[in-house]
């Protein structure tokens, strides 16, 4: 693995850095996307995510491994509106409808 | 209370440079916890060394590494193929801790993880004084998802609040 330049920096001491309700508003559960630099989130309209085998379709079902399965369960663009909505009401994640 | 800070930075810091995570109380039940956290962790490119007496005496393996009875034989075998155990990581009552501690020091290792509602601040302290980081009640697997992605897929609130484009693909 890499060094991680990716996420938050810390503050003063290494502290956690807290911030506003603005940048939260903003930044929380987003990030530009790794593979293209996508500053939006893109809005994945697919109902259905692919396994790479048989061996990985095992390991999501048994939560070895974290992934998207099926869009009612979880999708990568709700899954952001999710974790933006649990850090603005400082909550436990909010499990919008996806149907 | 113990000295290590509760932080993104010190919880990063420690899980990218404990490479080799010996995991003590490793079921080999696919559905337990212990299991599914090292199977994780193994996916990720860490080296999880088993310590579980019982499937040690039958010469087993767990996760295709073989299982030891302690953490001293666990730490006298990698040493054998020039390896050293940098997280000891706990999966025992919290009562079950100072020893595991104790073994934590002898054998050098760099941090005594204390699982999900495993608290022992006595035995916590004595490591730290010998120069470990000490965590407890937390699980390396989340902690690694929460700080290298993955559990912000499930919608859960990682705090971790950046702006910046990710150097790794989060799974």
């Amino acid at each position: 693995m890499t060094e991680p330049l990716s996420n938050s920096t810390p503050g003063a001491n290494g502290a956690d850095r807290h911030f506003g309700f603005g940048t939260r508003a903003i930044h929380a559960g987003a990030q530009p996307d790794p593979v293209t630099g996508a500053r939006a989130t893109p809005i994945h309209q697919t109902t259905s995510f692919v396994f790479d085998n048989a061996e990985h379709a095992s390991s999501l079902f048994n939560l070895q491994t974290f992934g998207n399965v099926y869009s009612r369960i979880s999708n990568p663009t709700v899954a952001v509106f999710e974790e933006r909505i649990a850090s603005l009401e400082m909550a436990a994640p909010p499990w919008p409808a996806q149907a | 209370m113990l000295h290590t800070p509760d932080t993104i930075s010190t919880l990063r810091d420690l899980l990218t440079h404990c490479r080799t995570i010996a995991v003590v109380g490793l079921s080999p039940q696919w559905h337990r916890p212990s299991y599914f956290a090292a199977k994780y962790m193994q996916a990720h490119g860490y080296r999880i060394v088993p310590v579980n007496p019982l499937v040690a005496r039958e010469d087993g393996q767990i996760l295709g590494e073989t299982a030891y009875a302690s953490v001293t034989e666990a730490a006298a075998a990698l040493a054998a193929q020039g390896q050293k155990i940098d997280m000891v990581d706990c999966f025992r009552k919290s009562e079950d801790i100072p020893p595991l501690a104790d073994e934590a020091v002898a054998i050098g290792a760099k941090c005594l993880w204390l699982q999900l509602g495993v608290f022992n601040e006595a035995a916590g302290l004595r490591a730290e004084a010998a120069g470990l980081r000490v965590i407890q009640n937390r699980c390396v697997k989340i902690e690694h998802a929460r700080l290298f992605g993955g559990l912000g897929w499930m919608g859960v609130n990682t705090k971790v609040i950046s702006a910046k484009r990710l150097r790794q693909l989060p799974y």
